[in-house]
């Protein structure tokens, strides 16, 4: 069994665990950081992939940025798990019963596809030069239209988050 | 190694991240798992692109991730307001506008 594919099996392991427990576990604190350790799994996966670029984007943003701001908010919000309100079983087994069913639909999908491909992990297409050659050639108007879409968000949680909105 | 394990690997994540959301009522682990759908869907993405040889997949796996940035800014915003209103974050609260 090559490294790699031992690798693969770990990290998926350690991502389908921690997500489940991101949704079971009760303290939100400790659910965000499951997600931390998912996210790192999954930036795994990309370095097993070849794309480092990636993997290195993905930990940045999403470990480093999307985290903190979760952490954060959890910090000033300051709760203690799901606040009293009366259980809802039925609504729990259902909402399991519909969730197994999207997976069982989505992979007999799957199978019924032609999926005889391997990864071919001897390509250098992950590399930040070829990505970058792609983005600033094909992709730059969407480029530079998230520019736009991220100065309408920054303005948009500036707002959303005064106190006072009638005084703007 | 098959593509068909990064599917059902993927698969399984968005199934989970599908379960929280329909399962917990706190809205800061419903973005929580939102997030997770959006990661199973990426690493599909780079799954497929790597298969192909082609460096769109990836490309389109940046801007979702830059799509999720401004997504969680502006939704942790309104999580902020709501819980300022009513003191609680519980989606069952916030059911004004149910049927």
């Amino acid at each position: 069994m090559p490294i790699s594919e031992i690798l693969f099996w770990f990290l998926s392991a350690v991502a389908v665990l921690c997500a489940m427990l991101v949704v079971v576990v009760k303290n939100p604190v400790y659910s965000a950081l499951c997600l931390i350790l998912t996210f790192f799994a999954i930036a795994g996966h990309y370095f097993l992939l070849n794309a480092q670029f990636l993997a290195a984007v993905h930990i940045i943003v999403y470990a480093g940025a999307i985290m903190v701001l979760f952490l954060y908010i959890i910090m000033m919000v300051n709760m203690h798990g799901d606040m009293g309100i009366k259980k809802r079983t039925m609504f729990e087994i259902v909402s399991a019963i519909s969730a197994g069913l999207l997976l069982l639909v989505l992979t007999v999908a799957g199978k019924q596809a032609d999926l005889s491909a391997t990864v071919n992990r001897a390509n250098d297409i992950g590399t930040v030069e070829s990505l970058g050659h792609s983005l600033f050639n094909e992709f730059l108007l969407p480029f530079e239209i998230s520019a736009l879409l991220f100065l309408s968000a920054m303005v948009g949680a500036v707002l959303l988050s005064k106190k006072n909105l009638s005084k703007v | 190694m098959p593509i068909n394990y990064y599917l059902i690997l993927s698969a399984i994540l968005f199934c989970i991240g599908a379960f929280g959301v329909m399962f917990r009522r706190n809205a800061i682990i419903k973005f929580m798992c939102i997030e997770l759908m959006l990661n199973a869907v990426n690493l599909l993405m780079v799954a497929f692109s790597t298969v192909w040889g082609q460096a769109q997949g990836q490309v389109f796996v940046f801007f979702i991730m830059a799509v999720a940035a401004a997504e969680v800014a502006v939704g942790l915003a309104i999580l902020m307001m709501i819980f300022r209103n009513l003191q609680s974050t519980d989606t069952s609260i916030l059911s004004k506008l149910k049927w």
